[in-house]
């Protein structure tokens, strides 16, 4: 439902700026678009390259799989491993909630239910070509290792916060 | 059409490798197909609006104004817009690296650049109700409360280790793979 609203919202504007940008200048509107199709032309084949790996992982790692990685185990072990997890794992926040949420009541700790969003978010493995295009290996690595090392305390710092610690 | 082939190389020899799966492994094969069908279908709705979007912004601000809000001396108001801007925003965090490339022609400081980037990962308003409602108060708010500072400060410390050169080379390599 998130999801549909944003969408919506995110087309919604689109088109308006697109109507007013065509009255105001059609030549410039024009070459607007040329971009656009000529930016998606650009990262195409690396997006096609992500598109393979996610539907890879997507068929891996279902909610059951990754339930029965992060399950009950609450301790250091599992913490890492729900980071690892969270990190390789390209699933949206409208899925990503609700089976953090089922893995809480499926036993998983507060931990590592934290180190696995945290990572999930801000960790991107399989997007790394995509990434790279953009940034380079360099920064690219380097922006993954924080956000990860980021995701260790932030999983402490939700395990503090829930009495876990 | 030997240009396109190398450039699509990848993305074939990935292609070969799960034909090759699918052929050993049916289900999995199979799902995996399935999958990367569904991965099209929602990229086919958020892909095309953000670039369209990046193609008036590209057209229709001037450099001079991207960097009087968020270039080398915008300050702290430049941090908030970037950490606004991109929480804000809609769409898995590969919908910001186009987006981050079209803030670095415009001349985005490269640490706004990495604010927006943590800011659209992780710190999105609607994400963060649906948090809220499906893990707790307490849960999302201690996340919040560490995430805001915690983009700050990686984007601080990702701006130290990577040397103005090298931050030179990423802005350059951005304006040779769109121009």
């Amino acid at each position: 439902m998130e999801y549909l609203m944003s969408t919506f919202i995110l087309y919604g504007l689109t088109a308006l700026l697109l109507i007013i940008s065509f009255r105001k200048d059609r030549m410039k509107t024009r070459m607007a678009l040329r971009k656009a199709l000529k930016a998606i032309e650009n990262i195409l084949p690396e997006f096609l390259v992500v598109i393979l790996l996610v539907g890879f992982l997507l068929a891996l790692m279902n909610p059951t799989v990754i339930s029965s990685l992060i399950g009950a185990d609450s301790g250091l072990w599992g913490t890492i491993l729900a980071l690892l997890v969270g990190a390789v794992t390209l699933i949206p926040g409208f899925v990503a909630f609700p089976t953090a949420a089922m893995l809480l009541q499926g036993g998983a700790g507060y931990m590592q239910i934290g180190g696995f969003i945290s990572s999930l978010m801000m960790v991107g493995v399989v997007t790394f070509p995509v990434e790279k295009r953009y940034f380079g290996t360099k920064v690219t690595l380097l922006r993954n290792g924080t956000a990860f090392v980021f995701s260790i305390i932030v999983a402490l710092g939700i395990g503090f916060v829930m009495g876990e610690l | 059409m030997r240009q396109i082939i190398q450039r699509y190389r990848a993305f074939l020899v990935v292609l070969i490798v799960m034909g090759i799966l699918f052929l050993f492994n049916r289900d999995l094969g199979g799902a995996t197909f399935q999958k990367a069908g569904h991965t099209i279908w929602e990229m086919l709705f958020i892909i095309p609006p953000i670039f369209v979007l990046l193609g008036l912004l590209d057209v229709w601000v001037p450099r001079e104004t991207m960097v009087r809000f968020m270039g080398e001396r915008s300050g702290v108001k430049g941090v908030l817009l970037a950490f606004l801007l991109g929480s804000a925003a809609a769409g898995p965090l590969y919908g910001a690296f186009p987006v981050a490339s079209v803030f670095m022609r415009k001349g985005v400081k490269f640490s706004n650049i990495m604010v927006f980037l943590g800011a659209w990962s992780t710190t999105k308003i609607p994400l963060i109700l649906f948090e809220l409602q499906s893990l707790g108060v307490r849960f999302a708010l201690t996340r919040l409360a560490m995430n805001i500072p915690g983009i700050l400060i990686i984007a601080w410390i990702l701006s130290r280790i990577v040397s103005e050169d090298a931050q030179r080379a990423v802005y350059e390599r951005n304006t040779e793979t769109q121009s």
